[in-house]
């Protein structure tokens, strides 16, 4: 029903086009643009209540589960409306995984964990191979490979959020979300995680929510910078200004984005 | 470290509240100012409390083991002989402990299902509808009822309808009483399972099924285990429900190699309570040895539940 593609740039593998997205009687999110490209880092920056991590979890469909919740515009993955009827969230959430604030592993073995996926679609080939694979890739396998069978939650915080990126991506996903992955880890947990994700956009395309500018810088080949606008009354965010990270620092078009980055916004 | 290495530290001067006096500091406290008698007779107070809440329970398990292992002296016959009759001398219970063993499973088998998938309707489906409400209050109401209006119950329900006291009569009466207890537990525990788990399930393409299942579930294990084993202690305990469903026999529920289910069925719960009243030494004897198996029957429920409840974590 909705097979019409939207960009003229073909790398763009999600193009999302929100128009308004409420919580019940409150507008959240307003106006935003954000085509996520292939192979790239595309990060999402600005204050607290900006929308930015509303933003990235409409883009697989996380935000379904919050009661009230509602969207209007358009989210297309390579070229499908993801919000169309004959969409099934629980199959598109397989092909865009998820990482989460919080590091969230199940209780079960670090093996379990990664195997999780590849189990639920259940996958035909050699798990083992894969978690292996999976783990490798997380820059986490040599520091398990001992004692997979340990519980997930029995590593430290750094490790059970690199678990978090293997078990997400031991299923191949084409697109990789992460919301705030490091605000919960130490500086040296979180210097690991972002080599890891500039290790990972050869094979995944990755959306980033930060709290942190240095990060976006050191990692975001894209920026998306969110304000909010209280004119009426509410609190709404919206994308003020969007581009390569180096433009968006360096020469920002917005006065927002100019007084965000320089620090003087609250 | 004695208190010397600060010069001009005082010991214990009443007025000293600040513990600021003449300009000197003294970091110590007085013995005898208002606020440390009163945390001194408040841990006192906490202690006697603690003691005598474990008055009873000490001095149960005392009795129990001096006047139910007396009779046992080493001799293990009377948990597979039947109980005795009037004057007869010896004797034991072992159909009270298949009975209970039965009806207990019986009842675990009707309610931990039940109690189980209802937890999950309260606590993943439709927590906040009005039907969860109702089913909330009810459980809640259920878990404070006379336990021999579950017998009355059963009863009606049961007996009534098959025309015979039987072990699913007294089955039923116990599971009545258990299944409130299980939901509420297993709601609770699976309620503690926390967001960021289920977002990172969904997040993996879980169905709400796959989620309650595959995560929910296996991550509350241990609380819900907590709940059935509580349930099944205070089922094995009951003796009210079952005097009027189950019954009591002096026979085996086992004859012949044929279980016969449907018929008068002995508990350990009615054997003490009808042997403690009669006024025979051996009679009353066998009541305090069966409650001693009683209890240590409870007790290996409670420890292998544990266990199974320890061993996912």
């Amino acid at each position: 029903m909705n097979g019409h593609t939207t960009t003229s740039d073909g790398n763009v593998v999600i193009d999302c086009k929100l128009q308004q997205v409420y919580y019940g009687e409150f507008l959240a999110v307003r106006d935003s643009h954000v085509p996520i490209e292939k192979g790239k880092i595309t990060g999402f920056i600005g204050p607290s209540g900006c929308g930015k991590s509303t933003v990235l979890r409409s883009l697989n469909r996380m935000n379904d589960l919050i009661r009230g919740f509602r969207f209007q515009g358009h989210v297309h993955f390579h070229g499908q409306d993801v919000y169309a009827n004959n969409v099934d969230p629980v199959v598109l959430r397989r092909h865009i995984g998820m990482v989460f604030q919080q590091p969230n592993p199940f209780q079960m073995s670090i093996f379990d964990n990664v195997a999780f996926g590849l189990r639920l679609n259940r996958y035909r080939g050699k798990v083992s191979d894969r978690v292996e694979q999976a783990l490798g890739r997380a820059a986490l396998w040599d520091e398990v490979k001992d004692k997979l069978k340990n519980n997930g939650l029995s590593l430290s915080g750094g490790q059970q959020q690199r678990l978090c990126i293997a078990r997400a991506i031991a299923t191949e996903p084409s697109v990789l979300l992460m919301d705030e992955p490091c605000s919960a880890l130490d500086p040296i947990a979180t210097r690991r995680i972002e080599e890891l994700m500039i290790e990972l956009k050869r094979n995944y395309t990755i959306a980033i929510v930060t709290h942190n500018m240095q990060q976006a810088t050191r990692v975001a080949d894209t920026t998306a910078f969110f304000s909010v606008d209280m004119s009426k009354g509410g609190r709404t965010g919206y994308l003020v200004e969007m581009g390569p990270t180096k433009e968006v620092f360096e020469n920002p078009q917005q006065k927002l984005t100019k007084d965000y980055i320089a620090g003087h916004f609250s | 470290m004695s208190p010397g290495t600060v010069p001009a530290v005082e010991r214990g001067v009443a007025n000293s509240a600040t513990g600021l006096r003449g300009g000197t500091l003294s970091l110590q406290r007085s013995p005898l100012e208002r606020r440390t008698l009163l945390s001194a007779l408040l841990t006192c107070g906490a202690w006697a409390a603690a003691i005598l809440a474990s008055i009873p329970l000490v001095s149960v398990l005392y009795m129990l083991v001096v006047r139910g292992g007396a009779r046992f002296d080493f001799r293990w016959d009377m948990l597979v002989e039947l109980p005795p009759a009037g004057f007869e001398t010896g004797g034991g219970f072992g159909n009270a402990i298949v009975g209970t063993l039965v009806m207990v499973g019986l009842a675990a088998v009707i309610s931990v299902p039940v109690g189980i998938f209802c937890a999950v309707f309260l606590a993943e489906l439709g927590p906040h509808s009005t039907l969860a409400r109702a089913v909330r209050f009810a459980a809640k109401t259920l878990t404070g009822l006379p336990s021999i209006l579950a017998g009355v119950f059963a009863y009606a329900s049961v007996v009534l309808v098959t025309g015979t006291y039987s072990a699913p009569a007294g089955a039923m009466a116990l599971a009545v009483l258990m299944v409130p207890t299980v939901v509420l537990t297993a709601e609770e525990a699976m309620k503690m399972v926390p967001r960021i788990t289920r977002d990172a399930a969904y997040g993996m393409g879980c169905t709400r099924s796959q989620v309650i299942w595959k995560i929910v579930l296996p991550t509350a294990l241990p609380g819900i285990l907590t709940g059935v084993m509580l349930a099944v202690a205070r089922a094995a305990g009951e003796t009210a429900p079952l005097l009027f469903t189950a019954l009591f026999s002096s026979f085996w529920l086992v004859e012949h190699g044929a279980v016969r289910l449907m018929q008068p069925t002995a508990s350990l719960a009615v054997l003490i309570y009808n042997f403690s009243g009669m006024p025979f030494e051996n009679q009353i004897e066998l009541a305090w040895a069966a409650s001693l198996v009683l209890v240590l029957l409870v007790l290996f429920v409670n420890i292998a539940s544990r266990l199974l409840g320890h061993r996912r974590v």
